[in-house]
């Protein structure tokens, strides 16, 4: 399956990901056209592209390579008594009718509406299997790093490359830079993959990751779930890095066996031991490296307006050191020198491609169990997708958050992207389990603090921003560990 | 697709000192549910430029914007990061932008911007000062000497642009077609994989 590299120099799974889909090599006047094999579309950026072939007579060259999905303008109340889905503007629904349409032409398997796998679009590619190691994966969205979680290699595109992709299977790519964080030591109890992730990105930057490849390792990500390394690579963008990954193991494997796409019988035998060689390789060369100790993380949140701005949850707020943070300071009204625990908050939101799995909605629950949201504050809890509300309501989830006066809602991004009428009003402070605190993000005016799962629940409960730990007692263990 | 050739560009600059300056930003994630890439400008920077009520702000150097005049944007470090819309590219040029000189653009807006005839220029630090500190200033971007120069000529620096997205601006064409001659190379490669 994959090439036999030239000479015999040790090479990262970064490296054996790229080698193996070079179609045609990078030279100095042009990228390297690399083979994609699964392409991920959703409503929102896949529609010019749709468009462009048809300007050109173009057809999509393979649709059992591409699977689109509903989630981005899709509204996450239920259908009224008339059957119809309550949706943000006209505009949306005819936005979700474009790749309904598109989807039907072109013969594209669609999670429409209704559809028991429907989803957020990084949430059922590893669901249904689709998603497996050794694959590229791209979609119109920066967040597709999060499939990188598999050891596949998987990057945001824009919609111009969407239609390439449609039309050749291929993208035009020049090789970025690599770089490895490790994370060593054992994540201390109460302490999550997102905790992981924010810490990375106040370390390195919103832009340390700017033209690199990551690939996280350590004995930290070693043990990581499958969903919480999904969470870690899902942030690798927030740094700057398109590309996030982590070697496959026995998670990963044990993870994708049995799912839908995923390879059976002999296949299977096949498609474990190739994708045992992907690891990286002893001494192979990083043109960057990171370490990051992660027995000394505490839950992370973030105070300012870029993801960089993360600092531990039972810390108090920074002083400013330029004009940006004083900036921030003005926006966000978290004052320097008070601890966060001081900072009130009006809404909860619980979901997004970066915490809406199963595990994250079990962490949020066991923290709300029995207990009830601070009057006042609106809790919103929408899970990643159908098979997710399923299963969550299976397991009587959805009572318990029911029960602490949150709502539960259908499968879609909703606010954390803020496009489909879920959002906050204008000066409220949201404390939300998303990936991008940027001004005005989830609704105009709105700010946001971005936190684990456990950490937001706990925030519901008291009506300000909360550190979780005090609720695990019990609990020894850290979150998203297998 | 394909539009202008850009080749020289002669302009004043409308700066943004801000860092860090998010896709969200430039065009908020509400004006994404469109079918069409036409159009776009008036959502750019939208709540930059327009209070809750809608009414003008009047308190952003976007106010002044001529597009006849201003066609480069100056803007601080980390410009375009956050999410892949190719809406904010779009956004920009309807606006009325041909350029963006920063510090340091991020890589899928850079690249997005490449696709659609608007130039991301990633200056030096003292170079990027100088331009930050003087709004309006006349500025000469060339993209086949790849420099950009002051309008008195005291100062010029060069800039790097990746090879084959500069051939594809001065000759005014997407990448698709190169890829579409790729084709048969693409066809071999799937036959020599046995697991597609």
């Amino acid at each position: 399956m994959h090439k036999k590299s030239e000479d015999m120099s040790p090479r990262s799974l970064f490296d054996k990901l790229w080698d193996a889909h070079v179609v045609a090599p990078e030279t100095r006047e042009s990228p390297a056209v690399l083979y994609i094999d699964l392409h991920l579309l959703h409503e929102v950026t896949s529609p010019q592209a749709f468009s462009v072939l048809a300007d050109r007579g173009l057809s999509v060259r393979r649709p059992d390579r591409t699977i689109a999905t509903l989630d981005h303008s899709t509204p996450t109340l239920p259908s009224d008594h008339a059957g119809e889905l309550p949706y943000a503007t006209p505009e949306a629904k005819r936005q979700v009718e474009t790749l309904i349409d598109n989807c039907e032409k072109h013969k594209i398997r669609l999670l429409g509406l209704g559809d028991p796998q429907r989803g957020i679009v990084h949430v059922i590619g590893p669901e249904l299997g689709l998603t497996q190691p050794g694959k590229t994966v791209v979609c119109g969205d920066s967040h597709t790093s999060t499939h990188g979680a598999f050891g596949a290699l998987a990057f945001g595109i824009g919609t111009t490359e969407v239609g390439h992709v449609l039309a050749t299977q291929c993208v035009l790519q020049r090789k970025p830079k690599s770089m490895r964080v490790v994370f060593d030591g054992i994540l201390p109890a109460g302490v999550s993959a997102k905790d992981v992730a924010l810490a990375m990105i106040a370390e390195i930057g919103a832009d340390g990751g700017q033209g690199y490849a990551i690939e996280f390792a350590g004995a930290a990500v070693a043990v990581l779930s499958m969903e919480g390394r999904m969470t870690l690579c899902n942030m690798s963008i927030e740094a700057g890095a398109r590309f996030g990954m982590v070697a496959p193991d026995e998670t990963t494997f044990s993870w994708v066996k049995g799912r839908e796409y995923a390879p059976k019988d002999e296949a299977w035998e096949q498609a474990v031991s190739d994708w045992r060689l992907l690891a990286s390789d002893e001494g192979a060369a990083f043109d960057k490296e990171v370490r990051l100790d992660a027995s000394k993380l505490r839950p992370m949140i973030t105070y300012g307006v870029s993801p960089d701005a993360a600092a531990p949850v039972d810390a108090a707020a920074p002083a400013a050191a330029s004009t940006a943070d004083e900036h921030a300071i003005e926006y966000m009204k978290i004052e320097p020198g008070r601890p966060f625990s001081a900072t009130a908050v009006d809404r909860v939101f619980i979901g997004s491609c970066t915490n809406s799995r199963l595990s994250d909605l079990r962490e949020a629950a066991a923290i709300m169990r029995g207990r009830k949201v601070k009057n006042g504050v609106v809790a919103l809890v929408v899970p990643g997708s159908e098979t997710i509300k399923r299963t969550a309501e299976a397991e009587g989830l959805h009572k318990v958050f029911l029960a602490a006066g949150a709502e539960w809602r259908e499968p879609g991004c909703s606010m954390c992207i803020a496009m489909n009428g879920d959002q906050g009003a204008p000066g409220e402070l949201v404390v939300s389990t998303s990936n991008r605190n940027f001004i005005g993000r989830q609704g105009k005016g709105v700010r946001t603090v971005l936190a684990s799962p456990a950490t937001a629940a706990a925030s519901a409960i008291e009506g300000c921003i909360a550190d979780p730990r005090k609720y695990l007692e019990n609990n020894v263990r850290a979150f998203d560990v297998v | 697709m394909s539009f202008e050739p850009v080749r020289g560009l002669t302009s004043r600059t409308i700066v943004l000192r801000q860092e860090n300056i998010d896709t969200d930003q430039i065009i908020p994630a509400r004006f994404l549910t469109t079918t069409s890439r036409e159009g776009l400008g008036k959502s750019a920077f939208f709540d930059w430029r327009y209070n809750t009520e809608g009414r003008l702000r009047n308190d952003s150097p976007l106010d002044g914007h001529n597009p006849a005049e201003h066609r480069i944007l100056v803007a601080g470090s980390n410009f375009g990061c956050g999410s892949s819309r190719e809406h904010a590219p779009w956004a920009l040029a309807d606006f009325g932008f041909r350029a963006i000189i920063s510090s340091d653009i991020a890589d899928i807006f850079k690249s997005n911007a490449l696709k659609n005839g608007l130039l991301p220029v990633e200056v030096d630090d003292k170079t990027h000062r100088r331009l930050l500190s003087s709004p309006g200033e006349e500025v000469t971007i060339d993209l086949e000497s790849q420099t950009v120069r002051f309008a008195g000529g005291e100062w010029q620096t060069v800039f790097d642009v990746e090879p084959f997205a500069r051939q594809c601006l001065l000759d005014g064409v997407d990448p698709l077609g190169h890829l579409i001659n790729q084709l048969p190379a693409i066809e071999s490669y799937e036959e020599g994989r046995c697991e597609l």
